[in-house]
């Protein structure tokens, strides 16, 4: 560390006003960009245009499903839609909207200048962005160009052996395959390169133990990608080897299992839920403290407990697999590590507790999202711990129980937790503020229409609805449910076109920012909004967990406790 | 304090060595799994020999890239290229003596990968490392071409480094692939 009077000094650097260029070049300039806030920002709005897609697909079963015996797609859509719902939900929307969250945030966190290796940023990001578009391609060439249209119809864990060549002819299913191959090269690019980037690219002071939680987090979330998605891939080259060789990987007919793909892609598909999740928890943990006037309640156990976490979660996929018949002692073993990861992640909660404890809690858009996410978040880990044990998950596995779960904890939880990302880093991004009226009315929208959607989803599945039928009989009770559930689609939807014209209207008419609008402690809000191309003029020096805190308050600086 | 800006070609490698051993974790558990679960033969006790002098060659070439490694740090780009062209060599011997294994396994013992499933099992893991093997061939080719040209200098050291750990990736793979095919499973 240098002298003891250099706190922080960030240079402040109003963004070159460039002057308006032809439309060409500023394509061209998008396009070739390895900028990381750039990159961010096209990792964004790719994934808000899939979030647009997978919406419409969420809307189309919602209708069908809204009363018995509807014809309102054919079957075969239907599983269509569900398949690439869930693709694209998981791939092409959650997956990229947190890795640009990382890309553009991270680097100025840490205080640098971009993350590690630029360009592989950009191959990063085109890579992923290809495998959207290759998946989405099955629209027009799934049987073949001149075929009638299919989109992959097996589902988003795919299990053997529908997915042999002889259940599932034509190339939709390989569609699939390779669109998700092809994106996970660049999960695993990005991942690589937010992992260098915050173990090498730090700031001067800046230690481990100093650290913005949010990168701690996508630290971990990036380790666990690199681990977890490749099983993945694996699996998919050999189910490519079985439908196009003539292997016998998945081919029970030959000596294979169809369990063991279960398996393989469990290895992957539980883990990817917490990858998803901790960036979440990262935002949180940023935009609490901020919002309650706080400083972060047991910062180092939230670490500690993070990496537990992602420890934990790679030993628990067998749970998605109860009712397959494993022994007993197979069963015994997921129950109790699944049960486990309940602790760290109730240390979180009772963490974000303790940080609006005794705050100043300012009820802004973001914190509301916040808190709206601690409330369903913890929800949702209950049916995870009712779905946990073994016995209750041979009655509801496959219902529509299992979908209001998982709902809960991607839509309460992930969703929430990025609108509430949104609200907060928009200022920083665009240099505009979100309008805070329509950001209110977006959110009241959203929860009412989340809470009739996914709270009544859990009844039709305990009263025995199977999740993936694309209708079902009268008389069997389910229908009042299924009507509600659908109902609240239309909150979401008016919730979340209000969001993107909120988004759109404010980039515009929006009030100007200023670098610091929240009086937030962590080095982005030290930079203009939105940030130049370096970043930073001059690389910041940090002393403590809250650089600008000590920025403002030299009187009372935070390193004085460290 | 952070690691130094330096190493980050480093981190990032181990970071691609990481998800690499994952893909081949896979692998080697569907190939131990499936260890004699074939409904036909041939069995790999009937046609798999083991590779002694394609493995040897292959081991080799992670000490005369070490070699290369020490020649470029020094600023002796000569015996670096000299050390570089024997890594190359080693390493299309191992693909060459590969390759002979396959055509014996397929024209003369009838094993090919949709014959059983010994067959998808063995040519996907052996496979898998082979097309490694191949990436690493080409890394080191071009890099060679640039070593030929003139342009590899002292300065660039810390990037070979960065590939030659690939190269050691590959390797070690090698060790864990030849045991559980050549050994534990037959």
């Amino acid at each position: 560390m240098s002298n003891a009077e250099s706190v922080l000094k960030p240079m402040v650097v109003s963004p070159a006003q460039e002057a308006a260029k032809p439309l060409f070049d500023q394509v061209h300039e998008w396009i070739t960009t390895v900028d990381h806030k750039r990159l961010g920002i096209l990792y964004i709005v790719y994934a808000l245009v899939f979030l647009v897609i997978g919406g419409i697909e969420a809307t189309i079963m919602r209708i069908q499903l809204a009363i018995p015996h509807n014809h309102f797609v054919s079957p075969q859509v239907f599983n269509q839609m569900f398949t690439m719902h869930g693709t694209t939900m998981i791939f092409f929307v959650a997956m990229p909207v947190l890795f640009g969250f990382a890309n553009y945030m991270v680097p100025l966190m840490i205080g640098a200048r971009d993350m590690a290796f630029p360009r592989l940023n950009a191959f990063s990001f085109w890579m992923s962005a290809l495998g959207g578009i290759i998946l989405y391609f099955s629209f027009i060439g799934g049987s073949g160009l001149y075929g009638a249209g299919s989109a992959p119809d097996v589902g988003w864990f795919a299990y053997a052996p529908l997915t042999a060549q002889a259940f599932s002819p034509g190339h939709s299913t390989d569609y699939w395959i390779i669109g998700l191959l092809v994106s996970g090269v660049g999960s695993i690019g990005t991942t690589l390169n937010i992992a260098t980037t915050v173990l090498c690219m730090r700031c001067p002071g800046m230690t481990l133990g100093r650290m913005p939680l949010f990168a701690w987090l996508n630290l971990v979330m990036a380790g666990m990608v690199l681990i977890v998605v490749s099983p993945l891939t694996a699996a998919q080259i050999m189910l490519l080897i079985d439908r196009y060789l003539g292997g016998h990987f998945f081919d029970t007919q030959a000596g294979g299992s169809a369990v063991i793909w279960m398996h393989f892609f469990w290895i992957f598909g539980h883990p990817e839920v917490y990858v998803l999740i901790i960036p979440a928890f990262a935002f949180i943990s940023e935009i609490v403290p901020v919002f309650s006037r706080k400083p972060i309640f047991g910062y180092s156990i939230m670490v500690a407990a993070t990496l537990t976490i992602g420890f934990l979660s790679l030993g628990v996929w067998a749970h998605h697999m109860f009712t397959i018949g494993m022994t007993s002692y197979g069963n015994a073993f997921f129950v109790a590590s699944t049960m486990a990861i309940s602790v760290p992640t109730g240390i979180k909660i009772f963490n974000w507790l303790g940080t609006m404890w005794g705050g100043k809690i300012i009820f802004k858009t973001p914190m509301l999202f916040c808190i709206a996410f601690l409330f369903q978040f913890l929800i949702a880990g209950l049916t995870g711990i009712m779905l946990a044990a073994a016995p209750f998950n041979w009655q509801l596995s496959g219902s529509y129980f299992v979908i209001a779960h998982f709902h809960y904890v991607i839509v309460g939880g992930i969703l929430f937790a990025l609108f509430a990302a949104f609200y907060y880093w928009f200022p920083k991004m665009s240099g505009k503020m979100c309008d805070e009226t329509l950001g209110k009315w977006h959110f009241w929208l959203f929860l009412i229409g989340f809470h009739l959607t996914f709270d009544f989803m859990h009844i039709p599945g305990v009263l025995g609805m199977p999740r993936r039928i694309y209708t079902y009989e009268p008389g069997r009770g389910w229908e009042v449910w299924n009507m509600i559930v659908s109902i609240g689609v239309v909150f979401q939807i008016v919730g979340v076109l209000l969001f993107v014209f909120n988004l759109v209207w404010s980039c515009y008419k929006g009030k100007a920012a200023g670098k610091d609008p929240w009086d937030a402690w962590t080095l982005e809000w030290a930079t203009s909004s939105p940030p130049p191309v370096y970043n930073f003029a001059r690389i910041p020096e940090v002393r403590s967990r809250r650089p600008l805190w000590d920025l403002k308050h030299p009187e009372d600086p935070d390193w004085k406790y460290e | 304090m952070p690691l130094a800006h330096e190493l980050r070609g480093r981190v990032g490698m181990w970071c691609l060595i990481a998800a690499e051993s994952a893909i081949f974790t896979i692998f080697v558990v569907a190939y131990l799994y499936y260890a004699g679960k074939s409904l036909n033969g041939p069995t790999p006790r009937e046609v798999l020999h083991v590779p002694i002098f394609n493995s040897i060659c292959l081991f080799s070439s992670s000490f005369t890239i070490v070699m290369a490694e020490r020649a470029i740090a020094r600023g002796k780009t000569r015996l670096f290229g000299i050390w570089w062209l024997f890594t190359i060599a080693l390493g299309t011997i191992f693909i060459l003596g590969t390759a002979r294994e396959w055509y014996h396994l397929i024209y003369d013992e009838g094993l090919t990968i949709s014959s059983s499933l010994f067959g998808t099992t063995f040519y996907s893991l052996v496979g898998l490392h082979a097309f490694h093997v191949i990436v690493g061939l080409t890394g080191l080719s071009i890099i060679m071409i640039f070593t030929a040209l003139g342009l590899v200098k002292q300065e660039h050291a810390p990037r070979i480094e960065v590939f030659a750990m690939y190269w050691h990736f590959v390797d070690a793979v090698w060790v864990v692939v030849l045991t559980v095919v050549y050994f534990v499973a037959r």
